[in-house]
């Protein structure tokens, strides 16, 4: 794989990675867009930018590690992975299908390159806080990346691991908030409003960071001030828009977990083009 | 085989005591043991390895559930972790990890649950764990073990840091009756037949095998002739130990300190149904929660001793055709 800092080529990509999302979704006739494109620009940066990792060798110790604890976005995760050659591109359209490598949540069964199987939500911080435990007796350089729906953080495992985290003083791992607003029953707000969210993890003791989730630069400044932050973990709260880049999908809470129909997937295909 | 005079079963340490020492004994010849624990160490005895390995040890704070998956995430990582806590926090405040976690992904991780059935006494019904062999064993991919004794406990924790896979090993709180000499080798998934007979099989885990010996030896003076067998593998079951015993006895009664509903005890009664059908009976706690006692006053009350099983045997006994 190529690997880039160029703002405008990660663009690209990532705009590429929404289509191939979207086709998967509606190859599948189920699955969660809205999450999917959300996330766009935060999986394609961080595979493309800044983890420090070989898809040639998917098994070397100490690679980074990426966790999407959101696993039911992991469609944005798979056209990202294809794309950097963890695994073929020619089968990401049998997502979800029966004996497809790309199930409907992360499984490392199928897809050993995954760092963990997801989709029961709450769980992916611990994990990545035991990765990076590992790293740290290991004393190697490894870092753990995971993200974090906005929903998904009222489970109270969260929680227990942000405590954890700080409190054991492990600055190799980042969470990232994907704050785009809405989960399956509506709008976060409503549901169960995580505000004052910046304080929540100041207060847990993370390094706190707010960014607009989809602009790369910021995102890459994040994710630079976070390695260089030293005794604490950090905790990048990025801003989103659920659906982004499919004007009928943003902010759109029936997108969360519903598959686009055939002309809805032309359309949004066009608006990506 | 033995006679029946040979088990003295004199007092030895406490199953956990034994996993602690163990676990220091792993420390010191694999770096790649880790130990987690939260809020427990000095009760689970983690507490020597994290003295001497204080970079290997994790305290987690009174949070199961975060504790199954880092260590979890260690696992993943390439280390060995042991996560201990009380059974029944582990094993009920943790289970979704150990499903979504542990199982689901096969990882390598291993829980050691103390503080197991109702001989830790006097805490009472909400640290007493009673269905913990039924949660751990319908994982799929985990092993589940459940020693006796000090030795088979320090043997079956060597041979779990070993195997690669999840595995869930159940230690009691009480000092626990020496059934093995020093040394013994043991090997996960093979039951080990301790006291040879012709008339039933008392099968038997835990706290329960030292007094099925004892109840063997009370039936041998009634001429009722009792094969015993210690199960310190719940799963993967040794099929072969429970047919020939189905085969050879023609009667079988399973003793446990844990629910009988869903334990050891149905586990063995499919085995019998698929390969050589038998009458059975069970010993274990009846649907229902213990209470605050002394340990020896609940094994009394709830059904649990020699006497107990001694009584099974002779109901089993006389149901053979």
């Amino acid at each position: 794989m190529q690997k880039t800092s160029d703002v405008a080529q990660l663009a690209a990509i990532t705009k590429r990675m929404r289509r191939t999302a979207i086709e998967m979704i509606t190859e599948a006739g189920s699955g969660h867009p809205g999450g999917s494109l959300s996330a766009a620009e935060i999986v394609t940066t961080l595979f493309f930018d800044v983890l420090r990792h070989d898809p040639e060798n998917p098994q070397w110790p100490d690679r980074d590690r990426f966790i999407l604890s959101k696993g039911h976005c992991c469609p944005i995760l798979y056209a990202v992975m294809a794309e950097c050659g963890y695994c073929p591109k020619d089968q990401l359209m049998t997502l979800r299908k029966l004996g497809s490598i790309y199930q409907g949540h992360p499984d490392v069964r199928f897809l050993p390159a995954l760092e963990a199987s997801t989709g029961s939500l709450g769980l992916g911080l611990s994990l990545g806080l035991g990765m990076s435990l590992a790293a740290k007796m290991n004393g190697g350089k490894a870092r753990s990346y995971v993200v974090l729906g906005d929903g998904e953080i009222q489970e109270g495992q969260i929680w227990e691991a942000a405590m954890a985290a700080a409190f054991l003083r492990v600055d190799n791992l980042v969470a990232i908030v994907d704050y785009n607003q809405i989960q399956l029953d509506g709008f976060v707000k409503d549901i169960m409003s995580l505000e004052p969210l910046a304080e929540k993890w100041r207060g847990f003791g993370w390094h706190v960071i707010e960014a607009y989730g989809h602009d790369i630069a910021a995102l890459q400044s994040a994710f630079g001030e976070a390695s260089s932050e030293k005794g604490r973990p950090t905790c990048i709260i990025a801003h989103t828009i659920k659906g982004k880049g499919v004007s009928f999908m943003e902010n759109n809470p029936k997108f969360h977990g519903s598959a686009p129909t055939r002309e809805e997937c032309a359309k949004a295909l066009q608006e990506l083009a | 085989m033995p006679a029946k005079t040979k088990y003295e079963l004199p007092l030895g340490a406490a199953t956990r005591e034994a996993f602690g020492k163990a676990l220091v004994d792993l420390g010191r010849t694999n770096p790649d043991v880790v130990a987690l624990d939260a809020d427990l160490s000095k009760s689970t005895y983690t507490a020597g390895f994290a003295k001497e390995f204080p970079s290997r040890f994790i305290e987690c704070g009174i949070a199961e559930s975060n504790m199954i998956a880092i260590g979890a995430g260690l696992a993943s990582a390439g280390k060995i972790p042991f996560a201990a806590s009380f059974s029944v926090f582990a094993l009920n405040k943790g289970f979704e990890q150990l499903r979504v976690t542990a199982a689901y992904p096969n990882v390598n991780l291993k829980v050691v649950g103390t503080h197991s059935g109702i001989s830790i006494g006097e805490d009472g019904p909400s640290q007493m764990s009673v269905e913990d062999l039924s949660l751990a064993c319908s994982l799929p991919g985990f092993t589940v073990l459940s020693p006796a004794d000090e030795t088979s406990m320090i043997e079956l924790v060597k041979l779990s840091a070993a195997h690669v896979g999840p595995v869930f090993i159940r230690a009691g709180r009480p000092k626990a009756a020496r059934i093995y000499q020093a040394g013994r080798q043991f090997k996960i998934g093979q039951a080990i037949e301790l006291l040879e007979g012709s008339d039933v099989t008392l099968i038997a885990t835990g706290l329960l095998v030292a007094e099925s010996i004892r109840a063997a030896e009370a039936l041998e003076a009634e001429g009722i002739s009792a094969r015993v067998i210690d199960f310190h593998t719940i799963k993967p079951l040794d099929r072969e130990a429970i047919a020939r015993a189905a085969r050879e006895t023609g009667a079988i009664v399973v003793a446990e300190e844990h629910l009988a509903d869903g334990g050891l005890g149905v586990r063995i009664a499919q085995v019998v149904a698929e390969t050589h059908p038998a009458p059975m009976e069970f010993v274990g706690i009846q649907n229902t929660y213990a209470e605050s006692a002394t340990p020896e006053q609940l094994l009394d009350k709830y059904g649990l001793l020699a006497r107990d099983v001694a009584a099974a045997a002779r109901r089993v006994v006389k149901r053979k055709r």
